[in-house]
């Protein structure tokens, strides 16, 4: 080709000089704002547009459906026929019980409040950074609060007892993501320094317990433990179904939670241990004042998005016959006191209402606590 | 290292729940409570309330057991399970007994490890639609969508009746048995197909059963019963004379209402099975009153089948083949001797 | 430093191990004691395993042993991509579920990651609104669990669809009810030979003039309106063949008979639901992904790229993206790798996949539960094993050379 060298520049660079932009115009007012943010050019103008129509296809008809036409009260089915209902909320009214706390009988159930009562006293306090007494908080959270909830909830003492096949609903769904929580934070640091260990031996089983666990799907490790976990244990042993979920849930997740540890610890310039290793500090003091803290603070969206991923794991326990909150709310739609069009979809949302507080709720305040720990070595 | 750790929890369990023995028999009295593996809700067989409470014809039967072992009906764990995991869980041990309207089959007493200790409920499949659809006849069926439970022996018969009589269908096929209900309700399907005794439960809890209708045919031989683990001789035959002590006492005209004065009759069959004479109970495992905690807790098989899904109840199953072969029936149980 | 790691670690594994270490000194032994102590714990605890699940097998009379993969199935699939019928053997029923899995993985896989572009790179427009829009699809979605969207897809929306003979006809001779979508399929006549053959050469000359327009660029700085010209080829030579050719292709167009629509392609309600439902919540994360790997291009890149005068669309495409790219691909492969397995999740609105079909239907007609429950797991490992290792190769290449 017969191209010059010449051309090539020719074709990036400007010969003449573009013309002065006009002065900036008047940065106040509403015009302004809706000028800048909305209709800043052409695209953004019809990207707008397009915007405000679906937002006016999309709300008006929802919020008829959800307030407009609802049906608010009602006792069984007759309430939610007709041709223009909408959700049907007296069905979430009239099983509101079941959806809480299951099959848990109802003279009995006081005592699942006084748990969540107990929960909400100890985990308030502990998350306002400001409120005092932090270690006995924790300790009220971490050792007498779970002692109290196992004997409120099973029973003894006195209480009847309440075989766990009972429990159902939101009850479940908060034990077994608490449990899961409780267990695989420290069970996933562990397994975070054993993946990094200088010890062949102990690198290699980490590595494959982590790989393991993370690459089956939640479904077969619950099936694993709910029905074929007497296989492999002699004759006659047994443990309770929630526990085995428990179990599964548990290591599902401490698997995910080294990984993100092992980020975090990933991160920490080596530095920082060779300082640590100088003060003459050892292994585990080094990493529990030294590196951890670093790490875990790098990492805390990381932990809480585990944390979240658990909490809506807890969903697939229904696949096994536990009735957490969403198997529950699906049980129920097999009432046919209660079988209307509109049934499931009223029982679909309100699980997802609840899922979405607490899911929501925890980012939110892990965003809140990276703000709070952030001390500026980033700046 | 966190091996070890599982270790440890597995080891802390066992320190609560061990019972070191083969025997399921006394595994079941030393943890004070029979483990039964049940429906995860049929009515008329196996179903709970709102309260959690459950009652059915096979539900019965755990009771009985219940009964017969620790005088006591109410000592059952009932372990709801689908019909993908029946098997495993009896298999594993996660249950002593399976009573949930299994069918009995070859492949099911030789290869899966079962022993079925009897019928309990001589059942067929058929096939439920719509009134609307304007079928009087399996036969019509080509072309339909089927709703079915999978991994039932319903999934097979339906494959096989509609190769015989060459027609097609799509399968809808769903694990849990409420999603087969709900996807039939909703209109996923025109034909549900699963044990008669099972259509009738389910039209009952359909919005408006009325519209619903059972066709005529009858596709195949379903008798259900309850099951336990191979190699346990001594549980396998608790669970079948328990079935056979609630045929008999109906044939003896034995009922929970005068099953304690029926104790001093002087007809030796009823003192046999009542444990006035002989040792039946002991050569069991079992106490002398074995059949009287039965009969007196549960009632005779009359009782059950009328209590639970008979003609006065909102099933309204006739007894049909399930009448005692002295009634035309062919419920029929070995004596007591 | 190793001396007290070795003790900790001691210390934390068991009361036994204090001891131990207190009388020995040497760091070295102390470890490798510790090791072997681990491993052959280990060892022993899986041997104690198996030999409880050989003797209950045992025990309770169960077959076992891989040969019932060659038994007949006799059972229908819904779904089958490959020939099954109920004659088939278990091997075979496996080999469906797996394609099944892989099929709605590979679909969800490419709508999420077109969505999850897409709504990541709307969170970051200047335009407020679609920003604020985006903003709210991605908390919701997310924080919401994938069965209960899944279940909300097929119970509430995809049943509540008319029935067949009430169902919706849209144009073009596709129908909507609440058996699935129903759509023509073509249907190779005589001459339809010509028409993939001419398929193939018009992708062939459009690939090669790409490289050619992509080589001219870089020599010379000149662009090629290669997205013009390649749709004109792409479009343009099949359709010129398919007239001249006579139209060897007809659609089988789907009809009412009886019960259900016959004929046609069937896209079931199930496989719709899963794949809405994967791709939806997927698409979530994977927003949150390319918005991260965005913001962690430096500003100078957008400014230094402004002041040369190109448009913003591509910046993003020429010079964003791409160094993005390497901050987005590692966790992203993860969420495909999340995306596969939560299609395991199908089993809760019956769909035929791997989970449904083998650790289901198989598992129960045969009753040999831990042969298929490792098989299945297998899979499952390797696809995940297999993802990892694509993702460190690739992390390898794309990595900076410089840290």
């Amino acid at each position: 080709m017969a191209e010059q060298h010449s051309e090539v520049d020719r074709f990036f660079v400007r010969e003449q000089m573009v013309e002065a932009m006009p002065p900036p115009g008047v940065r106040r007012g509403a015009g302004d704002w809706f000028r800048r943010n909305l209709f800043s050019s052409v695209p953004n103008g019809i990207m707008t547009i397009l915007a405000l129509l679906f937002l006016a296809w999309s709300i008006p008809p929802l919020i008829q459906w959800a307030f407009i036409d609802a049906v608010w009260e009602g006792t069984n089915r007759e309430a939610c026929l007709g041709p223009d209902v909408g959700a049907c909320w007296a069905f979430v009214k009239a099983k509101f019980g079941q959806f809480i706390y299951g099959r848990y009988p109802i003279g009995e159930r006081w005592r699942v409040d006084l748990v969540f009562l107990l929960l909400a006293a100890g985990l308030v306090p502990m998350a306002i950074p400001s409120a005092p007494y932090k270690a006995l908080n924790a300790l009220f959270l971490l050792v007498i609060f779970p002692v109290a909830a196992f004997i409120l909830l099973t029973g003894g003492f006195g209480l009847r007892v309440v075989p766990t096949e009972f429990w159902g609903g939101l009850l479940v769904t908060l034990v077994v993501a608490i449990t899961g929580i409780v267990v695989s934070f420290p069970l996933g640091i562990l397994l975070a320094l054993g993946r990094r260990s200088k010890m062949p031996a102990v690198r290699l089983l980490s590595i494959a317990f982590i790989e393991l666990w993370r690459g089956v799907p939640l479904i077969t490790v619950l099936f694993m433990s709910s029905v074929m976990l007497p296989f492999f244990l002699p004759d006659g042993v047994s443990f309770d179904k929630l526990l085995r979920a428990l179990i599964g849930v548990a290591f599902f997740s401490s698997a995910y939670m080294a990984e993100v540890v092992r980020g975090g610890l990933q991160a920490i310039p080596k530095g920082q241990y060779e300082a640590a290793a100088a003060m003459g500090l050892g292994y585990w003091p080094m990493m529990y004042l030294i590196i951890l803290p670093q790490a875990l603070k790098l990492v805390i969206p990381g932990i809480v998005n585990t944390f979240i991923g658990l909490f809506k794991d807890t969903s697939l326990v229904l696949i096994i016959g536990l009735f957490d909150l969403l198997g529950i709310v699906q049980f129920n739609f097999t009432d046919s006191n209660w079988a209307t069009p509109q049934t499931a979809a009223t029982g679909f949302a309100f699980a997802a209402l609840v899922f979405w507080i607490f899911c929501f709720g925890m980012s939110r305040y892990s965003m809140f606590i990276e703000r709070r720990l952030e001390t500026g070595h980033k700046h | 290292m966190k091996t070890k750790l599982f270790v440890a929890v597995m080891g802390a369990a066992f320190g609560v729940t061990a019972a070191a023995s083969a025997a399921t028999l006394d595994d079941v009295k030393s943890n004070g409570r029979l483990s039964c593996g049940v429906s995860t809700g049929l009515a008329g067989f196996s179903a709970p309330n709102d309260a959690g409470e459950w009652s059915g014809l096979d539900v019965d039967y755990c009771r009985a057991i219940a009964a017969a072992v620790f005088d006591d009906p109410e000592a059952v764990s009932y372990v709801p399970l689908t019909a993908k995991e029946r098997f495993t869980a009896l298999q594993s041990g996660e249950v002593d007994v399976l009573s949930r309207n299994t069918t009995w089959t070859m492949s099911r007493d030789t290869q899966l490890g079962l022993n079925f200790a009897g019928v309990n409920y001589y059942d067929g499949q058929g096939f439920m639609v719509p009134k609307e659809l304007g079928v009087s006849s399996a036969l019509e069926l080509s072309g339909a969508s089927v709703c079915v439970q999978t991994g039932t022996t319903t999934e097979l018969n339906l494959t096989d009746y509609f190769r015989a009589n060459s027609m097609d269908y799509n399968p809808v096929a769903f694990e849990r048995l409420e999603d087969v209900n709900t996807a039939y309700s909703s209109g996923r399907c025109d034909v549900y197909t699963t044990d008669a005794s099972g259509l009738y439960s389910i039209r009952l809890t359909l919005p408006s059963p009325d519209d619903h209708m059972v066709l005529p045919e009858i596709i195949s031989k379903e008798p259900l019963g309850p099951a336990v683990r191979q190699g346990d001789d001594q549980w396998f035959s608790v669970v079948k004379w328990v079935h056979y002590a609630l045929l008999n006492a109906e044939e003896l005209g034995v009922t929970s209402e005068n099953v304690e004065e029926m104790t001093s009759s002087e007809n030796p069959d009823i003192r046999r099975l009542l444990g006035a004479e002989g040792n039946f109970g002991e050569s069991i495992g079992l106490e002398a009153d074995w059949a009287v905690r039965v009969i007196k807790h549960v009632g005779n098989y009359g009782e059950l089948f009328d209590r639970n899904v008979g003609p006065d109840t909102p099933l309204g199953i006739a007894r049909g083949l399930n009448a005692l072969w002295t009634e035309g029936g062919i419920q029929y149980a070995p004596p007591v001797r | 430093m190793s001396v007290e790691g070795a003790a900790g670690r001691a210390a934390a594994a068991g009361g036994g191990g204090v001891a131990k270490a207190r009388l020995l000194y040497d760091p070295r032994f102390r470890s490798w004691a510790f090791q072997i102590a681990l491993v052959v714990a280990v060892v022993l605890f899986f041997f104690w395993i198996a030999g409880n699940a050989a003797r209950n097998l045992q025990q309770a009379n169960i077959a076992s042993g891989f040969g019932f993969l060659d038994v007949r199935a006799g059972f229908v699939i819904a779904e089958t991509p490959i020939h099954y019928t109920d004659n088939s053997t278990y091997g075979r029923a496996f080999l469906v579920g797996l394609l099944n899995t892989i099929i709605v993985a590979f679909l969800g896989i490419v709508f999420a990651t077109v969505l999850g572009f897409v709504i990541g790179i709307a969170r970051l427009s200047k335009n407020w609104l679609v920003a604020r829009l985006a903003t709210a699809y991605v908390e919701v979605m997310r924080n919401i669990p994938l069965l209960l969207q899944l279940l909300f897809w097929y119970k509430a929306v995809l049943a509540v669809l008319p029935s067949p003979r009430q169902g919706l006809e849209l144009p073009l001779g596709v129908f909507l009810n609440n058996r699935g979508l129903f759509i023509p399929r073509p249907v190779m006549e005589t001459g339809g030979g010509m028409l993939l053959g001419a398929i193939g050469i018009a992708a062939l000359a459009t690939y090669l003039l790409a490289r050619w327009a992509k080589a001219r660029r870089m020599r010379t700085g000149h662009s090629f309106p290669m997205l013009r010209v390649g749709l004109a080829i792409m479009l343009g030579l099949p359709f010129v063949v398919y007239v001249l050719a006579g139209a060897p292709i007809t659609f089988d167009v789907p009809e009412l008979q009886g019960f259900n629509f016959t004929g046609g392609k069937q896209v079931s309600p199930e496989f719709t639901a899963l794949l809405l439902g994967l791709s939806i919540y997927t698409s979530a994360f994977i927003a949150e992904i390319v918005r991260a790997g965005i913001l962690s291009v430096s500003r100078g890149q957008w400014e230094a790229a402004g002041a040369l005068g190109v448009r913003y669309g591509r910046i993003l495409r020429l010079i964003i993206i791409p160094q993005a790219m390497r901050v987005i691909i590692p966790p992203l492969t993860s969420q495909y790798l999340n995306l596969t397995k939560n299609s395991s999740l199908a089993v809760a609105i019956g769909y035929p996949d791997l989970v449904a079909v083998f650790a289901g239907t198989v598992l129960n007609q045969t009753g040999q539960a831990v042969e298929v429950i490792l098989m299945t797991m297998a899979v499952y490992l390797t696809l995940s094993l297999l993802t990892s290792a694509f993702m460190n190769w690739f992390n390898a290449r794309y990595a900076l050379v410089e840290r």
